[in-house]
């Protein structure tokens, strides 16, 4: 009786490592050529990739794999050598990667514009005014609730650079009426609205989402407010397995006349949330 | 609040339209936790066993540790095995980063100490009923170990279930390890944790709706199963 007891317990086991076999065999068939992109989710969120990747995978076959994370992340990936090319916005940061040395070449690709935004009632009056720096200033005087990205990535970088230019440390008093969310623009977006607070957003995710949002545009186009997209290759002789052929091509597709058009022709409600400015 | 009605439409059109974009996560979220579970059981169950039969020096350690590693935060077992699949890290060379077997890895070192930890609460609660029995009939230890195993198959089964219950609904690993990314570490709660990043609360709880009832079609496949393995035996 206990004879077959080994073999009852055995078999399900045999049975369960088969089935191990098939899901860890799954992801090596069907995998062609493809590139891993480290890239922000800003890009991500605007809906900007479901647009441009098929147009290139329709034109070179080469399947673009996207992580989008904030900037600072994406940034610590490919100097770990986990992505074959960078799409990001923080140009004094990209300049150092290359510099070190993980990065081979950096190439402008897009930009658009960062906005203040904020409840509609306005609490720091800050409705209209053109410089940023000295709008942050007012939010600060008057304590009104401003909400901080809060998670290193570019457009919290802007917001730390930001706050410098005004002379103000907001994290002194983190907790108060300046808050860090520690999320993606999107769902600080949401938060925003709902703890009626300011905060700073890219214009693409703005456009996404102004709808569902009880928050009004109050400050857009100042100096400081420009937001640059970079791509940048990651360096093979830092970085030997990288792919850097097809990092190539994508990225010469990017600053090319075509993807550059491409780039061009992503609409949100007609508005239009990057502008290619590669030269 | 309208989000809620908006999602409970969300999922039935998701469903409805049988959006091939939700089958093929949906098919991932169940390669990748089923996966995880298969490798978490044949490592767990056995292991939890042979906690609960032999008695060694450190033994006690090792249930406090098993007990305890229950609660793994999945973040920091992402943040773990991401630095050791890193280009940058030990196993880098093998180019597993942003795959679902790195996923899967991820998932085990989560579920493998929950089967561990329960197979072994099982095992030694019968083996203080059976022991005798088991002694007199001249069973060695392995042999004892793989009789315990089976008859406890019923209580066994719960504990499989709950690896499971944990790795399908975890997020914090397989978004770090896998990179969310889309058609190909994309599955059903990083899907939820993007579409609340982009700000679609009715979307997103739609598909937390669509995970929701794939858990209970699993639970019950599970209980189908249970009454299968429950029929006496043939010889």
């Amino acid at each position: 009786m206990r004879a077959g007891a080994r073999a009852r317990v055995l078999r399900p086991l045999a049975a369960l490592t088969l089935a191990l076999a098939v899901v860890l065999a799954a992801p090596v068939a069907g995998a062609g050529d493809f590139i891993t992109v480290a890239s922000t989710t800003s890009t991500q969120n605007a809906g900007l990739f479901d647009h441009l990747l098929p147009l290139f995978e329709a034109e070179t076959g080469i399947e673009v794999r996207v992580v989008a994370v904030g900037t600072g992340q994406a940034l610590r990936l490919a100097r770990n050598g986990d992505a074959d090319l960078l799409l990001v916005h923080d140009r004094p940061s990209e300049e150092v990667f290359v510099a070190e040395g993980h990065g081979s070449q950096r190439f402008d690709l897009m930009y658009n514009d960062f906005v203040l935004v904020g409840p509609a009632g306005d609490p720091a009056g800050i409705a209209g005014a053109g410089d940023a720096a000295a709008v942050l200033g007012r939010i600060a005087a008057v304590r009104a609730p401003f909400l901080s990205r809060g998670d290193d990535s570019g457009t919290h970088r802007r917001e730390r650079a930001l706050w410098a230019a005004a002379g103000l440390d907001p994290r002194d008093a983190s907790g108060t009426w300046y808050r860090e969310a520690g999320q993606g623009m999107g769902a600080t977006l949401n938060t925003a609205s709902m703890m009626e607070a300011y905060t700073l957003a890219d214009r693409g995710t703005w456009l996404k989402m102004r709808e569902r949002l009880d928050l009004r545009l109050l400050v857009e186009g100042g100096a400081g407010l420009r937001n640059e997209y970079g791509v940048t290759l990651v360096s093979p002789e830092k970085h030997p397995h990288v792919k850097a052929a097809l990092a190539r091509r994508f990225a010469a597709w990017l600053i090319s006349a075509d993807g550059q058009a491409a780039i061009e022709g992503f609409t949100i409600d007609g508005e239009r949330p990057f502008i290619p400015n590669a030269n | 609040m309208t989000d809620i009605g908006e999602a409970f439409a969300a999922a039935f059109s998701l469903v409805y339209h049988l959006d091939h974009d939700l089958g093929e996560i949906v098919l991932l979220s169940l390669q990748v936790s089923v996966g995880a579970v298969a490798v978490a059981s044949v490592v767990g169950l056995p292991l939890g066993a042979a906690v609960a039969l032999f008695r060694f020096p450190g033994r006690g350690a090792i249930v406090v540790l098993l007990n305890a590693l229950m609660g793994l935060p999945p973040v920091v077992v992402g943040l773990v095995v991401y630095l050791v699949l890193s280009r940058a890290g030990p196993l880098g060379v093998l180019g597993l980063l942003f795959t679902p077997t790195a996923m899967v890895i991820a998932q085990v070192l989560l579920v493998a100490p929950i089967i561990a930890a329960l197979a072994r609460q099982v095992i030694e609660d019968m083996w203080g009923e059976y022991e005798e029995q088991l002694r007199s009939l001249g069973a060695t230890p392995r042999r004892a170990l793989a009789a315990l195993l089976w008859d406890g198959r019923l209580s066994l089964l719960t504990a499989v279930l709950a690896g499971f219950g944990r790795a399908i609904a975890e997020v914090g690993a397989v978004m770090i390890v896998g990179g969310n990314i889309d058609h190909v570490t994309r599955v059903m709660t990083t899907a939820i944790a993007l579409e609340v990043s982009k700000g679609d609360l009715a979307l997103a709880l739609g598909l937390g709706i669509v995970l929701v009832a794939l858990s209970i079609a699993v639970s019950a496949a599970v209980a189908l199963l249970r009454g299968t393995l429950a029929q006496p035996r043939a010889q």
